[in-house]
């Protein structure tokens, strides 16, 4: 009992962190309907943008943990929103109304471009972070398993929660995120209703952007170490994970994170470590043959 | 009387190639002010072709479309951004096959139209995160607009409805609405009258006289139903093959010998067996 609740708690964890990730994928593919193979990537920046950041706090002298967790959070929100929209501005944009296929291979090339971009600046080394915050409350003690609930853990959750439930207001209750509604369903017709459809793709990057770096910087929190590769692992779990949830459903990028984060802790714990990525990656293979549209997707409906 | 206004809209010499096929060959006419104007012409004549290059759709060969809206001054639609005609110069139009939101609600579909208005009131989505009080008084005043649409095309009762779920007659009003909430100067309607029966209509031409009346809007208007054209234009251009060949007011229209050539074909190829 104590040991399965361990594993529900660390699963938890690390599904916010992939659902994170997968909200990028998913909204870019909603309104542009490529999937932005560079995604990864922006994930693994804005780790390393967490990891540089730490280290400048650290030689300035701001010891105050969760003052320097709050500069750490918002460098790298900025700095890598930054990066998601060159990105769009750059490779994506000319590319707009070509074929899916030239905008896929572009999404690839971008990927290997900013993978060498980051092993060229910061070398091919793993860079490790001592840990920030440790300790955590216990439960179950006594018991033939003593749960452990980290500090780590709780702000992982309460962050990534917080984020989502902003996040989902933006796109439910704000003019920007009826815009990005609108462009989901017809882009054409959003730009004869007066919205600036460039813009919006835009800020559609800067938002994935954004979010993807929080988890880069719980990535490295929960792990303590990072190289110029983490994003390719990371996006393709993530992307299951936009996958397994409807791709092009937000919820369902939520949801689907969740769910490939407890189904690889449930198998390292129960099964082997080994296999968890093949387990993950099963699943994708399982949801494409038996349910292509995903668990909260709508199938798509051939417009006449 | 008072001296004539300028017309709202001038097209002076619009040519549309596409590769070599001519499409639109020089045509020039004028839209006056709160006025409807019809463009008629059979199948092919290039009627849809001329809105694509009023709001955007295509950039024109050659020629000049100018608006001379009321508050901005004088607009060049053919060079400016897709975006900007709707939202700078107020050229708002319909599709022949109606282009909704589907998935979106009736009321969401003309809260969307207002999306600038909105958009500047939320302080670009921070303000509105954050709970502003000011968006929150812009959205009270969007919903008001789209309740009053909403009053006139008796859809009030549907306003929660998903736009892709109402009948196809109620589907052409909105769209007419939800153009209207964009508040325009020039309103582009491609067959508004298509699929619909004659009480619909009738209905119809009443809506259009009403925005054109009370709301001193220009209305540009591409149909095939006559009774429509000829109960409600004020101005009706003719094209065939791409070229204007008729233009002034629906009497002279119909006795226009060029026009009844047009519709009809020659008389002494019809005479032959």
């Amino acid at each position: 009992m104590g040991y399965f609740l361990q594993q529900l708690i660390n699963g938890l964890a690390l599904g916010m962190i992939y659902g994170l990730i997968a909200i990028g994928y998913t909204m870019v593919y909603g309104i542009v309907g490529m999937i932005n193979f560079a995604h990864g990537e922006i994930f693994m920046i804005g780790a390393f943008i967490s990891i540089i950041t730490f280290l400048v706090l650290g030689l300035v002298g701001v010891g105050w943990v969760p003052l320097a967790l709050l500069i750490v959070l918002v460098a790298t929100m900025l700095l890598t929103s930054v990066y998601g929209w060159a990105l769009e501005r750059v490779a994506y944009r000319p590319l707009r109304g070509s074929p899916r296929l030239a905008a896929l291979i572009t999404a690839i090339g971008m990927s290997i471009f900013l993978q060498n971009y980051v092993q060229l600046l910061q070398g091919a080394r793993n860079k490790p972070l001592q840990p920030v915050i440790t300790g955590g409350a216990r439960f179950l003690e006594g018991g033939d398993f003593t749960v452990t609930l980290s500090y780590l853990q709780m702000l992982i959750i309460l962050v990534t929660i917080g984020l989502m439930v902003g996040f989902t207001m933006l796109i439910n209750r704000t003019a920007l995120g009826r815009a990005q509604r609108a462009c989901q369903q017809d882009l054409g017709m959003a730009a004869l209703v007066g919205i600036d459809v460039d813009r919006t793709i835009s800020l559609t990057f800067v938002m994935g952007a954004s979010l993807a770096s929080v988890a880069g910087l719980m990535f490295l929190l929960n792990y303590g170490v990072i190289d110029f590769y983490i994003g390719f692992l990371a996006g393709v779990k993530a992307f299951t994970a936009a996958v397994l949830g409807g791709i092009g459903s937000v919820p369902g990028a939520m949801l689907g994170g969740l769910l490939i984060g407890l189904i690889e802790a449930f198998w390292s714990a129960y099964f082997t470590v080994e296999y968890k990525d093949v387990a993950a990656f099963a699943i994708l293979v399982l949801v494409l043959i038996f349910r292509p549209t995903g668990l909260l997707g709508k199938p798509e409906v051939e417009k006449v | 009387m008072s001296p004539p206004q300028p017309a709202l809209l001038t097209v002076e010499h619009l040519t549309m190639r596409f590769g070599g096929l001519v499409a639109i060959d020089d045509v020039s006419f004028e839209a006056p002010r709160a006025k409807i104007t019809a463009i008629i012409g059979p199948n092919g004549a290039g009627k849809t072709t001329v809105f694509n290059c009023l709001t955007g759709f295509y950039k024109p060969t050659a020629g000049r479309l100018a608006l001379r809206h009321p508050q901005r001054g004088e607009c060049l639609l053919e060079r400016m951004e897709g975006h900007a005609i709707p939202a700078t110069a107020g050229v708002a139009r319909t599709f022949q096959n109606i282009r909704l939101f589907p998935g979106m609600s009736v009321l969401e579909n003309l809260l969307i139209a207002q999306h600038n208005v909105l958009m500047r009131a939320s302080g670009y989505t921070i303000g509105a995160l954050l709970g502003l009080g000011r968006y929150a008084a812009a959205e009270q005043r969007a919903i008001k607009r789209a309740r009053y649409w909403l009053d006139r095309v008796g859809l009030v009762d549907r306003a929660d409805w998903n736009a892709g779920n109402l009948p196809y007659g109620d589907q052409r009003r909105l769209e007419i609405v939800r153009a209207m909430c964009i508040e325009p100067v020039l309103l582009c309607l491609d067959e508004p009258a298509a699929g619909l029966n004659p009480r619909e209509s009738a209905e119809l031409n009443a809506l259009l006289s009403f925005i054109r009346d009370e709301h001193k809007v220009t209305l540009l208007l591409i149909e095939h139903d006559m009774s429509v054209v000829m109960e409600i234009s004020d101005h009706v251009v003719v094209l065939d093959y791409g070229r204007k060949i008729a233009d002034g007011t629906p009497d002279a229209i119909r006795n226009d010998p060029a026009v009844i050539r047009a519709y009809l074909g020659e008389p002494e190829e019809e005479a032959r067996p």
